[in-house]
This record gives C-alpha cells, structure tokens and sequence, in this order.
C-alpha cells in the first residue's frame, strides 16, 4: 500500500486504478465501522449531550424543564441537601460493603474451584457464574420469598424457635442479593488470573520447604491481586448504579442513588434535577475507575523498577 | 496441585447453594397448588403457569421482549462483524479510540443510557415508538456481540485466504467463503449473548418503554412493586426456562464457558 502512495504523490499521471486502491484502503474500514460509529453517535454522544444540557435547565412545577435557560441550581440542590447526602452515603457503603465481601468470598472460591479435579471443576464453574445471565428481575424476586416474613429462612428458623426477622426491606436484603448479582464478576478475574500462575513457582516454593501458606502468600497473592483489584472495581461500579435490586428489595425508604434519579424522572417529573444526579452518578462511576486504573499503574511500576 | 481439604469443600459447597438458592425457589414455588408464596406439599400444579397464559399483559409483553431480543440481536450482529473486523484488520490511529467508544455501553450505567435516551425520544418524539427501542437495545448489546467476533478474528490463521487470494478468488468471495465460516461461532455466539442480555435488560428499558412496549422484565418489575402471588413466581420460572434454553445452545455454538471467562 505505500508503494502504491508514493507512486501516486511522484509520478504525476498514476495509474487510476492503484490511486483507487489505495483510496478504498484507505476509507473501507470507516465504511465498515460507519454503522457502529453512527448507532454510538445517535443513541449515546447526543443523547448524553442532550442530558448534560437538561441538567443546567431551569425547572418549574407547572410547566416542566425550561429550554435555553442556564442554571446551576440543581447541581447545588443535590450538593448541599442533606437527604441527598443520606443516599449518597447509603449508596456508597452499600457498594464498599458488598465489594469487601465479594473478594472475601469470590477469591477463596475461584481458588478451590481451580483446584477442583476435571469434570467438576467446569461445572462447578458453570453453576457459579451462569446466575449472571438469569435476569436481575427474577433473582430478587427469588430473594424477596426467601428473606420475606413468611420466607424460607424465617420459616426455618422458626422451626428453632428462632425469629421472625426482618429482612426485607432492609439493607441487609440488599447487601445480600447485591452479592449474588456480583459475586460472578469477581471470580471471573481471580478465576483468569490464576490461570495464568505457573504451578512450578508454586511447586518450586514448597520444595524449599515454604509452608502452604506461605506459598500462598507469597506466590499465589500477589499474582492474582490484578484480578482482585480489577473485580473489586466492576463490582463497585455496579453495585454503586444498580437498580432492580434496591428497587424490589429496599422498599419504597431505602433508596440508592439509581431509585432516586428513577422516583426525580417518573414521580416527581422533575428531570433536570434527575439529569444532575445521574451525571454525577456517571462522573463519579468514571473518576472511580481512571483512579483505581492509575493506582494499580503506579503498583505495578514500583514493583517492576 | 494439592487438593481441597474437607474446609475448602464445604465452602465450596454453601457458596454454590448461595448462588443456586434463589433460582431454585422461584422454580419450586411455581408450581405450587396454594394461594399463597408457601413451600408447597408434594402434589404440583400448573395453575399459576396458566394463570399467566391468560394474562393479556404478561403475555403482549413477553412478544414484545421476544421480538426486541431477536430484531436487536440482528441488528448488533450486522453492525459489529464489519466494525470489528475494520478494527482487527485495519488498524489505524483511530481504532483504539473507536474500539472504546463501541464497548463504552458496557461500562456506562444502565440507568444513565435509561434516563440519556429518554431524553432524546422525547425531543425527537420517540417515546413509546418500537423503533427506537430496538435501537435502544441494540446500542447495549453490540459490545457483546462485537468482543466475540473481535476474538474470533484475533485467533485466526489467515492462510486459507492468502491462498485463496492468490489462486484469484475475490474479495467478497474470500469473505464469503473463507472467512464468514471460520468466524461463524464468534458471530452466532455473539448473537445469542445480545439476545439474552436484551431478554434480560430492564434497567435502561423502564425509562424508555411505553405502556404499549413494555417489555417482559420491566413489566415483572412493576408487577413484583405492586403485589407478589405465585403468578410472578410463574414468569420468573418461565424467564430462566428460555434463559437457560439460550445458554445450552450458546453453549453448543460457541461454549459457554468462552463466553463466561474468556478462554476455554
């Protein structure tokens, strides 16, 4: 293709055809990716842009959002009312708690199902990540009848005499059924990087007389800290902007963020209000993850230099 | 490699009943005689199933999410083959750039997309239109679709096209022939991904869905927010029975544990 090009820029009467050439080289790809770059286009940038634009409009009960108008006064609405700071707040320990226990229960699970034998190492595999594909809709229901009043857990425990708890309708519950929905995205990481450990450093280890744990500690952890880290940010993220489950499971008092901006956009209408908390919920998702990229950058070079 | 000792099997084991509990209750609970969410007696019944049947807005919505799946999964599968394969073949200045812009629907929360478009549909007047849901759809799961076929053209030995080129064959016909086979489980298992992600999306649906569109889990959602009977415990049943109707032939096409953890 660049000899074709120079040919073209030096000899003054090119070829037509590899002049063509090189010009449908050079332009199918964009042909190609057209339609995705069009679909992103049209169904993300502008609508986002359109949402950013919203949040800065002024709004009236009466008549709704009003266009061409420029005010900040949702965004300071948000940043200074202290029943937004209760599900800021809410939302965040939420999200860090479940994230604490996805890592405290997901990476020893990846670690026993990659040392499981042949047949029951895939299927066990199977059976803990392919709830992620069961849609988030049924699995809270699922929770709502096991931690309901009349629930099976409280039925058991009644058994015991133990109980009734409430559950549902807690935080408890949502922390809970957060995990299920999450637990996937952290073995899936720790899963990936134990793949990648050579059993020989391992074996090389336990020969020099390194105790199992040690081995562990010292061998096996800091090779699989990248998945942790990478499967604490997706859970985080996830649990921090998710929706069915606090909705279903939280009851109409304990909102999150995302059952917030859902009751600004369809109960109280006011959507530039709603817009404002939504970018926030996508700036502070973004900040989230380019810092937590830029952490593990600056480990992973102190530990290479 | 040391094996799990006796501790290591038990957890093994509370967590597979964690992961499987819920799932399971909804199934047994859907096929219960009673009134009531009770743990049922042995004796089953189907009365909550056709309960279902015969509730009209259980079953407009169910075509609805039938329809969006199988329409957003085309469109995603027509649009990501040739964007991922200018990505992977051609690769200029712009490819990571635009690689990042296609998969950004992954890492954007649902409900900003939800709450973004809602805005668009109703300043275009888009709002309830069947279209735009598609639309709608198929900008969530293009990423899907798109990772596996940029995989499947990553792992490809590109011989049988050079020799297919230099015994004069053209370009489409290389398409066709050689390479459309070789990437055909990349495609259809990136089908089938798009499909159970449409079937199962609700987040982003529920801002953009009108009465006439809703589709089926934003419709369980409303339903589970007003009242719980053994009806819902039907749907949801039915849901994981097509669910996992799709992973089983995903499975087949394309494994199903290439497409959980990436390789096999």
């Amino acid at each position: 293709m660049s000899a074709a090009s120079t040919t073209s820029a030096t000899v003054p009467v090119a070829p037509p055809s590899a002049a063509q050439k090189a010009i449908s080289n050079r332009s199918l790809p964009w042909f190609m990716s057209a339609p995705a770059i069009l679909l992103c286009s049209v169904m993300l940038l502008v609508p986002l842009l359109l949402t950013v634009l919203l949040s800065f409009n002024a709004f009236d009960a009466d008549t709704g959002p009003k266009a061409g108008t420029f005010t900040l006064e949702h965004y300071r609405a948000v940043l200074t009312d202290p029943y937004y700071y209760e599900i800021f707040w809410r939302t965040f320990w939420i999200s860090g708690l479940v994230t604490l226990i996805c890592i405290v229960v997901g990476t020893p699970e990846a670690y026993i199902l990659n040392r499981m034998r042949k047949p029951w190492r895939s299927i066990m595999l199977l059976v803990v990540l392919a709830p992620l594909m069961i849609s988030v809709v049924v699995r809270a229901f699922g929770w709502s009848m096991l931690l309901g009043p009349e629930g099976l857990i409280n039925g058991a425990l009644s058994a015991f005499g133990i109980g009734p708890f409430k559950m549902l309708y807690t935080e408890t519950a949502i922390v809970i059924a957060l995990v299920h929905v999450m637990l996937p995205f952290m073995v899936i990481p720790v899963w990936t990087s134990l793949q990648k450990i050579d059993p020989g450093v391992v074996n090389a280890a336990l020969s020099l007389n390194a105790s199992p744990t040690t081995a562990l500690r010292r061998i096996v952890l800091p090779q699989i800290m990248p998945g942790m880290l990478s499967g604490s940010l997706i859970v985080f993220g996830l649990s921090a902007s998710s929706f069915a489950i606090p909705g279903l499971l939280g009851g109409r008092r304990l909102k999150m963020m995302a059952t917030l901006i859902y009751d600004e956009y369809l109960h109280e209408l006011n959507w530039p209000l709603g817009a404002a908390i939504a970018l926030l919920l996508l700036l502070a998702n973004l900040a989230i993850m380019l810092g937590w990229n830029r952490m593990i950058e600056r480990r992973y070079k102190k530990a290479l230099g | 490699m040391t094996k799990n000792g006796p501790i290591a099997l038990l957890f093994n084991a509370l967590v597979i009943s964690f992961m499987l509990a819920p799932i399971l209750v909804v199934c047994v609970i859907a096929f219960t005689p009673e009134n009531t969410l009770t743990i049922h007696g042995p004796e089953l019944s189907l009365r909550w199933f056709k309960a279902v049947f015969e509730y009209p807005d259980f079953v407009s919505s169910f075509w609805n999410s039938l329809w969006l799946g199988l329409s957003s999964a085309t469109i995603a599968t027509v649009i990501a083959v040739p964007a991922g394969m200018a990505l992977i073949r051609y690769p200029n200045r712009w490819s990571g750039l635009l690689q990042g812009l296609f998969l950004s629907p992954l890492i954007i929360p649902h409900l900003v997309l939800g709450v973004a478009l809602l805005r668009l549909f109703t300043l275009i007047g888009g709002a309830g239109s069947f279209g735009w849901l598609i639309l709608a759809h198929a900008l969530v799961v293009t990423p899907y679709t798109m990772r596996l076929v940029m995989s499947a053209l990553i792992g490809f030995d590109r011989s049988a096209e050079h020799a297919a080129m230099s015994l004069g064959a053209s370009k489409t016909t290389v398409f066709l022939r050689i390479t459309l086979p070789m990437i055909l489980p990349g495609i259809t298992g990136g089908w089938l991904l798009a499909f159970i992600n449409s079937f199962d999306e609700v987040t982003m649906s529920i801002f953009v869905t009108s009465p006439s569109t809703v589709t089926l889990p934003v419709r369980m959602y409303m339903y589970a927010t007003e009242s719980i009977d053994p009806m819902m415990a039907a749907v949801s049943a039915l849901m994981v029975a097509i669910t996992a109707g799709a992973m089983i032939i995903l499975d087949r096409v394309y494994g199903l544990d290439r497409v959980l953890v990436g390789r096999s």
